[in-house]
């Protein structure tokens, strides 16, 4: 049985307690993208600063769960300052994991939608919500704000 | 136990006899025993009704009204048989006025659709009220933006009761008053008498989605002098897919079919059709005749225990609720809505310190207990509360003073968990 350690992890519990590049930035020059889960009602506005080709800011508004507020966080510092391309890569990574059957998941890498795994990506502190997957009802609040960049990314970039 | 506790009436129903009668509430969750507080989302469902349903399918499974062998008579009958019973339940003066829908939402929308579209236009009102579940909410939005119908919206005070002050004004000039008799996040139950009535003076009909109140208490159509009425079977003991719109025959009358289809019609040719006579002019296709017969068996279920002594015991839970919460958690917990148990059911939606409704909920499963957590499909109402999110515990027959203590027992542990300080 998974146990609520499996899910709230410390890493997570920390970012949800002090959550990092948390506020608004100007629109324009950053762009504002909004995402819903009408499951629970969490709302989440990312903000994004595209300069060139790479991701020169990021912040995140709006309200929701530890799981979702954390992986809120945690995506903001594994996409600042990279380019457009790696941060679609870590959003791929990261949809990736959420996307594994928890009765795969020990030691398993392969993913069942049958796309290529990003070999080269280390998600690093993001690897602690890989539980999240054990308890599907949640997948939707670690991914809101990853769907929501996603979307924010083809809005600034199109 | 506190003094205020125990001062608590006690629950005139024998408890652990109704929850012998739930097999799903013998099960366990996450190797905890069930403790099952999301009736307002749906109740379970007693054995009496499961055996309802399993004999349908093993006896007298036919089609209604087309067959002219047994079977076919007894399935139609057993259908109609449950009509009546229904009728008798809500005390509306006949049963052609009761139509089987999918559930209350379906009966809400074969309202706006049927009626709204025959008799609402451009520069017509609308009033519903901020306690609204989507239900009675966006139907009458579709109409609004097809039709240009004006939505009005009756506010609600800060313990969550309709704020009556405007309401003569608000319903100058309506056509409709569409309104629950009990919330499904704050509890409170609407004076829906007094409300019908208003409506009337001002020359409007009233709806009223009493979907949180027929499971609850006596429901009286002709006594409330409502207009429609709509509530559904599976927050009552009975089935899922059955519902039920109750409306005045008169009214009935003189509205077009909803949908149409086979059962709905009197006569088809090629230049057209005349439609049924009702109730069944609105029930077009196959009914769920299962969840029918389902439906009657339920409100056979609730008849043996007594709609009145439902009340009390919910009143009396509720109360216990209210009290040892309170006191066990001050200020680390509010819960919206009206404080007077006499106000209001048992939905208690509550917020816990700052942990959000969610993580709630996701800390009370591991002690397997069920409560909803999100915005109850009323987000309208949860902007009015200046919430997000509320976690959702509603008290039924079967719940009891153990589940009230089991779940306050959780909300410390949930507090505990969220306020550990990371290393």
């Amino acid at each position: 049985m998974a146990g609520l350690e499996d899910l709230y992890r410390e890493i997570i519990l920390d970012h949800y307690r002090n959550p990092r590049n948390r506020g608004e930035l100007e629109t324009p020059p950053a762009h504002m993208a909004e995402g819903f889960n009408p499951l629970c009602g969490d709302e989440v506005q990312v903000f994004l600063h595209v300069n060139g080709d790479t991701i020169s800011d990021i912040s995140i508004s709006g309200q929701g769960c530890s799981i979702s507020q954390s992986s809120a966080s945690m995506m903001t510092t594994a996409v600042l300052g990279k380019t457009v391309n790696e941060a679609r890569q870590v959003i791929r990574a990261f949809k990736q994991m959420m996307s594994i059957h928890g009765d795969d998941l020990d030691g398993s890498d392969h993913d069942v939608s049958g796309e290529t795994v990003e070999p080269n990506i280390s998600l690093g502190d993001l690897e602690a919500l890989r539980g999240v997957v054990k308890f599907p009802v949640r997948i939707k609040c670690a991914t809101l704000a990853w769907n929501t960049l996603d979307q924010g990314i083809e809005e600034t970039t199109s | 136990m506190s003094a205020s506790a125990n001062n608590v009436a006690d629950t005139p129903l024998d408890v652990a006899a109704i929850k012998a009668d739930f097999p799903l509430l013998s099960r366990q969750v996450n190797g905890q025993q069930i403790v099952y507080l999301d009736s307002a989302a749906t109740s379970q469902k007693p054995r009496q009704v499961l055996n309802a349903l399993n004999s349908y399918y093993e006896e007298i499974n036919a089609n209604v009204h087309r067959g002219a062998y047994q079977i076919a008579e007894q399935a139609t009958s057993a259908t109609e048989e449950a009509r009546a019973h229904l009728q008798r339940f809500i005390n509306a003066p006949s049963d052609n006025e009761i139509v089987f829908t999918k559930n209350a939402t379906e009966a809400i929308n074969l309202v706006a659709y049927s009626w709204g579209r025959t008799n609402l236009n451009e520069g017509d009102s609308v009033l519903i009220t901020a306690l609204e579940h989507h239900a009675n909410i966006v139907p009458w939005q579709q109409l609004a933006t097809e039709r240009g119908v004006e939505i009005r919206w009756l506010p609600i005070t800060d313990d969550g009761c309709l704020d009556m002050v405007d309401l003569e004004q608000m319903l100058d000039g309506v056509s409709l008053f569409a309104f629950s008799a009990a919330s499904n996040v704050l509890g409170t139950l609407t004076p829906v008498r007094h409300l019908a009535d208003a409506a009337h003076a001002a020359g409007a009909l009233c709806l009223v989605d009493a979907s949180q109140a027929v499971p609850h208490l006596l429901t009286d159509v002709t006594e409330w002098d409502c207009d429609f009425m709509a509530f559904t079977g599976h927050k009552m003991c009975g089935p899922t897919g059955i519902g039920v719109l109750w409306g005045r025959a008169e009214l009935l009358d003189a509205m077009p079919p909803f949908l149409g289809g086979g059962e709905m019609i009197l006569n088809v040719t090629r230049e057209g059709f005349i439609p049924n006579e009702l109730p069944w002019k609105f029930e077009a296709g196959t009914p769920p005749i299962a969840e029918i017969i389902g439906l009657g068996s339920a409100v056979s279920y609730l008849e043996s225990i007594g709609m009145d002594a439902v009340r009390a015991h919910e009143v009396a839970l509720t109360d216990y609720a209210l009290c040892t919460l309170k006191e066990r958690h001050g200020d680390d917990l509010i819960i919206h809505g009206p404080a007077a148990t006499g106000d209001r059911g048992g939905v208690l939606s509550i917020c816990y310190r700052d942990v959000h409704p969610h993580d709630l909920s996701q800390v009370l499963d591991q002690r397997g207990i069920c409560v909803r957590a999100g915005h109850h499909c009323a987000k309208p109402l949860m902007k009015v509360l200046g919430v997000g999110a509320t976690a959702r515990a509603s008290l039924y027959i079967y719940n009891d003073k153990t589940d009230v203590d089991l779940l306050s027992d959780a909300l410390a542990e949930a507090g505990e968990f969220f306020s550990h300080q990371p290393a």
